[in-house]
């Protein structure tokens, strides 16, 4: 499996001596470095399918690891960690615990879409990288990310009211993710604008801010939306084995005895 | 551009979209503006909804197929009108990937059937209505022979770097209209903003970053990867002898006055480069005001750089 872009040794893994006498060879010092073997054994067989079955993920089978999204990605271009290629490799040989090493970055795919347009067999690793990340929250395997936070408090305001107002999305997303309001250039940017005083505009925000903007007569979609997010993230759970996990608990602690 | 399209996009139907109503709002109302003084008819989508933006289709794709589906049914069923205009990118991607989903998904199209009908509205079919994009809107209803008759001022070679953003040209599939011939807009290198401002007297520079990423979708969530970005975007603009960054989607615009503010405070890296929405300069080029145009709404100082160029 050609992984150019990839070093498969870790830093970790090198070992150099410095007095070290093998078969009455000399091996000190760096010219003779050894290289610590990785053994892989705990293989998650499921993996791709539990992936394919989270939204976005569907269509990661097709993947030939020609790297194309890697090359396209923006996210690696600032960190070279980041690499799509290499998790959908990964996802694909069931190597559940190689994948774990890079759990705290995953979430950041700025879905800018260079990946879905670069591909070549129609993987969309954009909607991978969604399904990795709701893939290890779901599994527990990560916190949720201030993305996946920011996400619920955008569709929650929509869901509820069928438009959002930014101003509360931005206090809620703060408050949920336990930052202040009064960011230096949160503060420099207000600063700016008021030097010019768009009375317009700030009437206007000012306004929706008191007066939440609405789509009138939204109560059936907001019950028929929240019916159906309830029922594929049930769903979701099922296919990940989530459910027979907390029923099992839940017999366990009721004192109930496996079938 | 054949006539009929040109005839079609004089009246469209109008989705302003919540940025367009909050922190967009000079992109609102330079949108407004340039129609008007262009003689174009644009008619409000009456009662609409959020289209999902970049984050409902993470809590499940299909709760934004049916929030943009909704948009477009309503122009449809309820308005009878056949175009659909978005000057923000977020709707016009997310009304696009809708209409692509429904007409290629059956799945898609039994849920959004499912949820309009527990509704109680009627479901949106694909190809009952077209989505474009306000650069599609003036360049196909007017065109830049249509401009440069009616440019009073002009912007007397402002030199322009054309910012598109990730969400007008991918995932290519969902615009089929594009890559399509002569005429046609391009996903890999996009002009239509380019053609418009050179009609009306800009000198648009060469910009290899027209598509690059903001970081918009994690513009709070992940500030400092999307500073890194914007901070390229403004340093690239600014090293192919740019004065402005001309902008076609509110994320975008506000990402990048936002992190060149916080580029600026947290890295101390300064830029100069001024933001400014396309519709803002094609105003100003039309001999509207500056306050008509909202200028006074833009973080970055657009205004005075205008002014000393003689252009505002």
């Amino acid at each position: 499996m050609p992984i150019h872009e990839k070093s498969l040794i870790r830093p970790e893994n090198l070992k150099t001596h410095e007095q070290l006498v093998v078969d009455g060879v000399d091996v000190s010092g760096h010219w003779s470095t050894f290289i610590q073997s990785r053994v892989v054994t705990d293989y998650n067989e499921a993996l791709q399918e539990e992936i394919a079955a989270l939204p976005g993920g569907e269509h990661i089978h097709r993947c030939w690891q020609c790297g194309s999204c890697t090359n396209a990605c923006t996210v690696n271009a600032v960190n070279p960690d980041f690499n799509p290629r290499y998790w959908i490799y990964l996802v694909r040989m069931g190597m559940e615990s190689e994948l774990l090493r890079d759990k705290d970055i995953i979430w950041q795919c700025v879905s800018c879409n260079k990946c879905t347009y670069a591909c070549p067999r129609d993987v969309v690793p954009e909607g991978v990288m969604k399904a990795l990340s709701h893939w290890l929250e779901l599994k527990g395997h990560t916190r949720k990310s201030p993305s996946m936070i920011f996400d619920e408090v955008f569709t929650e305001q929509v869901i509820q009211r069928g438009r959002i107002e930014e101003g509360r999305i931005i206090q809620r997303f703060f408050r949920r993710t336990g930052q202040a309001l009064g960011q230096d250039w949160l503060i420099e940017m207000g600063r700016r604008l008021l030097r010019r005083l768009p009375l317009g505009m700030l009437t206007r925000l000012g306004l929706a801010s008191v007066r939440a903007p609405r789509t009138h007569g939204w109560a059936r979609s907001r019950e028929a939306l929240r019916e159906y997010v309830a029922e594929e993230h049930a769903r979701q759970r099922r296919a990940l084995g989530l459910s027979e996990l907390i029923e099992g608990a839940q017999r366990d602690a009721a004192g109930i005895p496996h079938a | 551009m054949s006539d009929s399209k040109a005839d079609k996009y004089r009246k469209v139907a109008y989705y302003p979209g919540c940025a367009l109503e909050g922190t967009g709002h000079a992109y609102d109302r330079s949108t407004r503006q340039v129609g008007k003084a262009l003689g174009l008819d644009l008619v409000e989508v009456r009662n609409w909804n959020c289209c999902g933006a970049m984050e409902a289709k993470n809590i499940d794709p299909k709760v934004q197929t049916y929030l943009s589906s909704r948009v477009m049914s309503i122009a449809a069923n309820e308005m009878g009108m056949d175009v659909v205009m978005a000057p923000c990118n977020g709707c016009y991607h997310n009304l696009k990937k809708a209409e692509y989903d429904l007409a290629h998904d059956a799945d898609s199209a039994q849920v959004v059937g499912r949820l309009a009908e527990k509704a109680g509205e009627t479901a949106y079919r694909a190809g009952q209505v077209e989505t474009i994009h306000a650069l599609e809107w003036i360049k196909s209803a007017i065109g830049e022979q249509g401009l440069r008759e009616r440019i009073r001022g002009g912007l007397k070679g402002l030199r322009v770097a054309n910012y598109y953003g990730c969400m007008y040209t991918r995932p290519r599939h969902i615009f089929p209209e594009k890559d399509a011939g002569p005429g046609s807009e391009s996903t890999a290198k996009p002009h239509f903003m380019d053609d418009l401002l050179a009609a009306a007297g800009a000198q648009n520079v060469e910009f290899a970053l027209k598509t690059a990423c903001c970081g918009g979708a994690h513009t709070l969530s992940d500030s400092d990867m999307s500073t890194r970005l914007v901070l390229n975007i403004l340093q690239a603009a600014e090293a192919a002898g740019a004065e402005v960054i001309a902008t076609e989607c509110p994320t975008c615009h506000s990402g990048l006055e936002m992190h060149q503010v916080r580029a600026e405070k947290r890295f101390g890296k300064k830029t100069q480069v001024k933001i400014v929405y396309f519709t803002q300069l094609l105003g100003i080029a039309l001999g509207l005001s500056p306050r008509k145009v909202g200028l006074h709404e833009n973080v970055s100082d657009v205004f005075a750089a205008l002014q000393s160029r003689g252009v505002a």
